[in-house]
């Protein structure tokens, strides 16, 4: 496996640099910030993308998808995240497809993935019930009732909760908080009279939303994957969006970068480039290297969800610790880089620094994944 | 089988036959690594062997034309046969400057004459080379150096003094720089040159480390009188006179592409197994985490920045050989390796607590702990500093501008 593009992805990528500089460049998501659109994303732009192949990127094209894989995936989220583009790309089209194509029957499968690969039908994970993301523990009920189950509970930070047409709701059908067996994981409509959901904007202008089920009465049909047995799945769909999520932080952070270096190669203090002082350039040479071992993290963990999905997951940890670190120093570097413009509103840095927070926040940060990397390794 | 998954079954069946049990220990140190040299001793029989079976490959000098004693391979192949090395933890059957240094910059600068003569040696482990770059007042502003070369019409004459001589002591020649042009803008002065350490006027000095022991001396170079040839278009100068820093600079980006993929990392001294380490050591809490909670959080991210850095390496590598070459990206895996290195030993030195810190009577003990910890001080320091390295990547990467 050499750890570099190969043409096809290379072409993709290119591909994605020209078309959202043209059609989704950083102005367009400041516009979407400043006139708040119930929708939170731009739908026809959205279904351009699907067009193109982007929704669905990672399912097979037998089901009306592109078939690039997660690096495929990648090549876009990087794209995105240079460019802040808002768009149901990660919600949908990483965490719904993974779900779906991974996981789900024959049946789920038709009935899904063409709709998400033609962009008409957008989809949401609910994981967490509390502040900081913790899988294991799932309180959200699915009590057997009847020949099906009935859903209650409370779930936070759902990105694009409140337009996904399908929920996807991580439930404990036995076992106590903590208990990773009992968890089950349930495909539901998301228009459903028991479901009330109440958008949360978050600092960084994304969707998210915090979703409350009270009684909700599903079949059977509605279990994707195994009763029970539903965290092997979800540690899995978790792992494609931190793979996923990385890819745009570390799009997010070269941006950023490139931006940074740019002003310190025009702005004049003291009579000189301020790129020429020493203090300046060693700290812009250190985040270089930074910035480069998180691409290979980054590439790394897609990659080897490419080759071996159920085996990727301490990758794709690994790749979100070191991405959310490494994105983080370069947006609170380039703040400080570019002096009082970078606390600026109408400067752009400040978009990046909110956005990244957020990201890397997201499914696990720093901290928990370092310390689940540690777990693993038996320490 | 593709061309590369065939090429691949011969080299594992190739050093699952001819690698001696003995030389897979992955614990690749200075210390039980084959230097070669005139001077050179085998340490063991297995060494020799290894060695020898290697040589017959042209696996000493794998990516090196047959002709200078290389297989030839392909950049790909090469990766395929250290990949199949690294699997069974073998160590490299040869390992010096000449390899890692001299060889490249003079496949790239030399005559046909000097690369017939000089890497062959290199290849077949018969010359030993040694670096005479640093000077007392030329260390990180190299191109300050001040040996004096003359033109006497037959010979050089050469008069000066190096520091920093890593090995001079044991090796056979040096390749060296020198000024022959005084009234030159200082990077236009210099020539690189190549001469056998038995010439008469050489004397060197060992130089002992705060480990307390030295490979490394300072070397004097009184009325030193070095031929123009050693034989038809042989000469002892590579390249231009007076333009021997374009192949000083080649061969530095080459040292720190070495040293920035070097594998001090991967031995026990490395971040890689500290955890496991650690918790043999200390123990787990009740909840199973290593009983020491900042320990632990240092040990995770010095292994996390130790897996990202690995990658890196893979990753410049290939792409160097899909592109252009590494170029002054060396200076960023040189950067990361050093500090990489450092904290691996400075974490394993905490892990062991005062147990490391005893020493034995006869001071501190070659190849210990404790001496590859205060010997590592040295690794963001030779090869040029991290200071460099970052004034490198701010101009040659980043294209910052110069005050
Ligand atoms: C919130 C806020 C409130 C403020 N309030 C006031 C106020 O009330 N009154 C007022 O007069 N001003 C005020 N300022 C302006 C403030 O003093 C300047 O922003 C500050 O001095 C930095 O100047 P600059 O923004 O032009 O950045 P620059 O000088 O352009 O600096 C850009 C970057 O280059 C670095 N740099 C510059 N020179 C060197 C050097 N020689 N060596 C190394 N690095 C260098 C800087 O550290 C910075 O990282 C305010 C600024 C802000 C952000
Ligand atoms: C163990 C060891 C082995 C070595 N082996 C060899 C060898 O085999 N052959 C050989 O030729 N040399 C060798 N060297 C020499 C090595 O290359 C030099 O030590 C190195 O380049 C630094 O030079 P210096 O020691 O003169 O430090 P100085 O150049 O005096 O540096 C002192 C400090 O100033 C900083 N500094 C200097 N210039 C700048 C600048 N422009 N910007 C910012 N900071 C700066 C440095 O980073 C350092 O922190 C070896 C050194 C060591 C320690």
């Amino acid at each position: 496996m050499l750890l570099i593009l190969n043409e096809e992805q290379e072409m993709l990528q290119d591909a994605a640099r020209g078309f959202l500089a043209e059609k989704a460049p950083v102005a367009a998501f400041r516009k979407i910030r400043d006139s708040k659109p119930a929708d939170g994303f731009c739908r026809e732009l959205w279904l351009e993308m699907a067009q193109m192949g982007w929704a669905g990127i990672i399912v097979e094209e037998e089901h009306g998808g592109s078939g690039f894989g997660y690096v495929g995936a990648g090549v876009l989220a990087e794209q995105m995240g240079r460019n802040l583009t808002a768009s149901p790309f990660f919600s949908t089209s990483v965490l719904g497809a993974t779900a779906i194509q991974q996981f789900g029957t024959e049946k789920q499968k038709e009935e899904n993935l063409a709709a998400i690969s033609s962009g008409e039908s957008l989809f949401a994970l609910a994981v967490d019930e509390g502040p900081r993301h913790n899988p294991g523990r799932i309180t959200f009920s699915a009590e057997p009732s009847g020949n099906g189950f009935t859903l209650s509970g409370a779930k936070t930070f759902v990105a694009d909760g409140h337009v996904a047409d399908r929920l996807i709701i991580a439930a404990r059908t036995s076992g106590e908080e903590g208990d990773t067996h009992g968890i089950t994981l349930f495909l539901v409509d998301a228009d459903a009279p028991e479901i009330v959901r109440e958008r949360t904007p978050m600092v960084d202008s994304r969707n998210a939303a915090n979703i409350v089920v009270d009684g909700l009465e599903v079949t059977g049909d509605a279990i994707l994957g195994e009763l029970d047995g539903g965290y092997g799945a979800l540690e899995g769909i978790l792992s494609a969006g931190r793979a996923v999520l990385s890819a745009e932080m570390s799009g997010s952070a070269q941006q950023v970068f490139g931006v940074t270096t740019d002003y310190l190669k025009e702005r004049e203090q003291f009579g000189q480039k301020i790129g020429s002082f020493q203090g300046l350039q060693h700290r812009a040479a250190h985040l270089a290297t930074e910035i480069e071992m998180m691409k290979s993290a980054v590439l790394k963990s897609l990659k080897d969800l490419d080759a071996d999905f159920d085996n990727a997951g301490m990758t794709c940890s690994l790749a979100k610790a070191k991405t959310g670190q490494v994105a983080q120093l370069a947006t609170k570097e380039a703040i400080q880089m570019h002096g009082g413009i970078g606390v600026t509103d109408e400067y752009d840095v400040g978009l990046y620094f909110k956005r990244v927070h957020v990201a890397q926040q997201m499914f696990g940060d720093a901290g928990f994944h370092s310390d689940r990397w540690a777990r693993n390794s038996g320490f | 089988m593709s061309d590369t998954e065939k090429f691949r079954t011969e080299v594992r069946a190739w050093l699952d036959k001819n690698c001696p049990e003995e030389m897979r220990d992955g614990d690749i140190t200075a210390e039980n690594q084959c230097w070669g040299g005139r001077l050179w001793e085998f340490q063991s029989e297995a060494q020799k062997i290894w060695f020898e079976r290697a040589l017959s490959k042209g696996y000493t000098v794998p990516i090196w034309p047959k002709e200078y004693g290389g297989a030839g391979l392909s950049a790909e192949e090469a990766k395929i046969l250290d990949e199949e090395r690294q699997a069974i933890n073998a160590r490299k059957p040869l390992n010096n400057f000449g390899i890692s240094m001299l060889g490249p910059a003079l496949l790239a600068y030399g005559t046909d004459e000097q690369k017939a003569q000089h890497l062959t040696g290199i290849a077949r482990g018969e010359i030993r080379w040694c670096q005479g770059y640093s000077e007392p007042g030329a260390g990180s502003d190299l191109a300050a150096l001040k040996t004096k070369c003359e033109d006497k019409g037959d010979h050089w004459l050469i008069n000066g003094q190096k520091i920093w001589t890593s090995n001079a002591d044991i090796s056979d020649w040096i390749f060296c720089l020198v000024r022959t042009d005084f009234d030159a803008p200082k990077h236009q002065g210099i020539t690189f040159i190549l001469f056998d350490m038995a010439t008469a006027g050489i004397s060197v000095k060992p130089i002992v480390l705060i480990s307390g022991h030295s490979p490394f001396c300072e070397t004097f170079l009184d009325n030193v009188k070095v031929p123009k040839s050693y034989g038809d278009n042989n000469a002892s100068v590579v390249g231009e006179i007076n333009r021997g820093w374009d192949v000083a600079k080649n061969l530095l980006v080459h040292e720190r592409g070495m040293l920035g993929t070097m594998s001090p990392l991967r031995g026990t001294t490395g971040p890689e197994n500290l955890g496991k380490f650690a918790a043999e050591k200390i123990g787990l809490d009740a909840t199973g985490r290593l009983d020491d909670p900042a320990l632990r959080q240092n040990i995770v991210q010095a292994e996390l920045d130790n897996w990202a850095y690995n990658l890196t390496v893979e990753r410049m590598t290939d792409e160097a050989n899909a592109g252009n070459g590494l170029g002054a990206k060396s200076s960023m895996l040189k950067y990361a390796a050093s500090e990489l290195t450092k904290r691996g030993t400075e974490l394993r030195m905490e892990i062991e607590g005062t147990t490391a810190a005893i020493i034995g009577e006869d001071g501190i003990e070659y190849g210990s702990l404790a001496n590859n910890w205060l010997y590592n001080r040295a690794y963001s320091i030779l090869g040029g500093t991290t200071e460099v390295q970052f004034n490198i990547i701010s101009k040659r990467v980043l294209g910052l501008p110069s005050q």
